[in-house]
């Protein structure tokens, strides 16, 4: 690796409050990876969902502040763990940088003009793409071998293919690929973009335990014994309401959810608490009960370095 | 679901007025299904999503502003993703959720209820609260115990904040949802 890579880190909301376990196991792989995150002085929210769902222009509004932040700080490439940020972040960069009078519309919100130079990237892609995978399973330590992986990637994180320009917007495998470089059995899985009901949890969680107990049983059905995440509100989706799903429709799943980073961080040596996972509502203990430590990682970097060719 | 004639019933040139807005060509859709083989949410549509499509070609305007559709879509971008004409068709169904609360036709009120309360909490501290907006969502829905049943949960988790974050611009963000709310007048 040629010198520190150095991003601007955008959190977000979710992972300042029930997601915080995102962040805290994001922060310690990076750490890991050499990779420095600084934070946008200020930054404000996305904008998210009720932004896009209500008008353009407030949304793109909303998300460009920040934007213009990342700018200020001389950066132009911008990480953040969360899909919905991440796609609100890339929607209004797009529309901007296409659209003039679009982009004079937004900037007239906006106490600081967006000049529409940042590339924003999810924490996944930075992994994959620019740190490697032969990086990747550099520091692990930590053999988990009583874990059967679903890697579930959500609806938006890859989609649609022309925004996201990233991995595969049927068949993603990135993440698949970092957890068998870190040494996890990872499963075929059918499911890995159908949606689990995203931000409807609220208003209508009768759909969301529907579309989130297909996901959970699909994993099941795959042979794995928990489920790997990449964004917060998939995370709530099949953990939180895990026990909504089995009492509204009668099942009786008990599977863990993960964020992908905190696999990661396990192999990577850190303790449960450091990376979240005493916070999950269904215990992930019986699973990385069983772990030990490896015989240093060669076996995992060729792993890597096979998947990658 | 109402009977629909497209010879009759044509309020202006809705397929028009729905293209310029959203920048996408309703127009190309030659109703292959694709979008809504795919779409998850289709079970609990009145208009499955190609339907819309059809139903923006034949001007329909007043089914599909006021249809629980366009507010039941998550935005999940598997239509978009798939459409063999390259419509990005979640675009287009953000743009009739745009105008559809424009006109006051809402049909999912709950929906919008937690959206308004979503933005409500960012609008006054610059970054969202997620007890606040539930709070307020479950006050001004009436639906008082919405996901009372997770409190004890993410309680004993500390998951919870009981504080909202308050960012030093966000008077910079109240001034973006005011200016924009002038600029729409």
């Amino acid at each position: 690796m040629t010198g520190k890579r150095s991003y601007a880190y955008y959190e977000g909301c979710s992972l300042e409050g029930t997601a915080a376990a995102y962040d805290a196991s994001v922060r310690l792989v990076m750490e890991s990876l050499g990779v420095g995150l600084e934070e946008p002085p200020d930054w404000s929210c996305c904008g998210s969902t009720p932004a896009h769902a209500t008008d353009h222009l407030l949304a793109a509004a909303l998300a460009a502040r920040n934007l213009a932040i990342v700018e200020g700080m001389g950066s132009n490439t911008l990480v953040t763990p969360c899909p919905s940020c991440l796609s609100a972040l890339k929607k209004a960069h797009g529309r901007m940088a296409k659209n003039r009078v679009f982009k004079e519309e937004v900037n007239g919100l906006l106490d600081t003009p967006y000049q529409c130079t940042v590339a924003a990237k999810s924490a996944l892609q930075v992994i994959y793409e620019d740190i490697g995978l032969e990086e990747v399973a550099r520091p692990v330590t930590t053999a988990l071998a009583g874990l059967r992986v679903a890697p579930y990637y959500g609806c938006i994180l890859n989609r649609p293919p022309a925004l996201a320009c990233f991995d595969d917007p049927e068949n993603p495998v990135s993440m698949d690929l970092i957890l068998k470089a870190v040494g996890v059995d990872v499963v075929d899985f059918a499911f890995k973009v159908e949606c689990c009901g995203a931000a409807f949890g609220v208003p209508k969680a009768e759909m969301v335990h529907r579309l989130t107990a297909k996901v959970l049983d699909m994993a099941l059905d795959a042979g794995a014994n928990c489920i790997a995440v990449a964004c917060p509100l998939c995370q709530q989706n099949l953990d939180l309401r895990q026990g909504q799903v089995n009492a509204a429709l009668g099942t009786s799943y008990h599977i863990p959810v993960f964020y992908f980073s905190q696999i990661m961080g396990l192999a990577y040596g850190y303790s449960p608490g450091q990376l979240g996972i005493d916070k999950l509502i269904v215990s992930a203990d019986a699973l990385i009960g069983t772990r030990g430590p490896v015989e240093k990682s060669s076996a995992a970097a060729e792993a890597g370095k096979k998947e990658a060719v | 679901m109402g009977a629909i004639n497209p010879a009759v019933n044509r309020e202006g040139d809705f397929m028009a007025e729905v293209g310029k807005e959203s920048g996408e060509n309703p127009l190309l859709c030659y109703q292959c299904g694709n979008c809504t083989a795919g779409c998850p949410y289709t079970e609990f549509f009145d208009y499955p999503v190609h339907r819309i499509m059809r139903l923006i070609q034949v001007g329909q305007r007043e089914t599909v502003l006021t249809s629980k559709a366009i507010w039941l879509c998550a935005s999940c971008e598997t239509c978009t993703t798939r459409c063999p004409c390259e419509i990005d068709v979640a675009h287009i169904m953000d743009t009739l959720r745009a105008m559809s609360l424009r006109e006051g036709k809402c049909a999912e009120k709950d929906v919008r209820t937690f959206y308004d309360a979503f933005l409500a909490s960012l609008q006054r501290h610059g970054r969202i609260y997620e007890l606040g907006i539930l709070m307020r969502y479950n006050l001004l829905s009436r639906h008082v115990f919405a996901d009372a049943d997770l409190g004890p949960k993410v309680m004993a988790k500390g998951l919870i904040r009981f504080l909202p974050t308050n960012i030093k611009g966000r008077d910079e963000v109240a001034g973006i949802f005011r200016k924009y709310a002038e600029k729409r007048k």
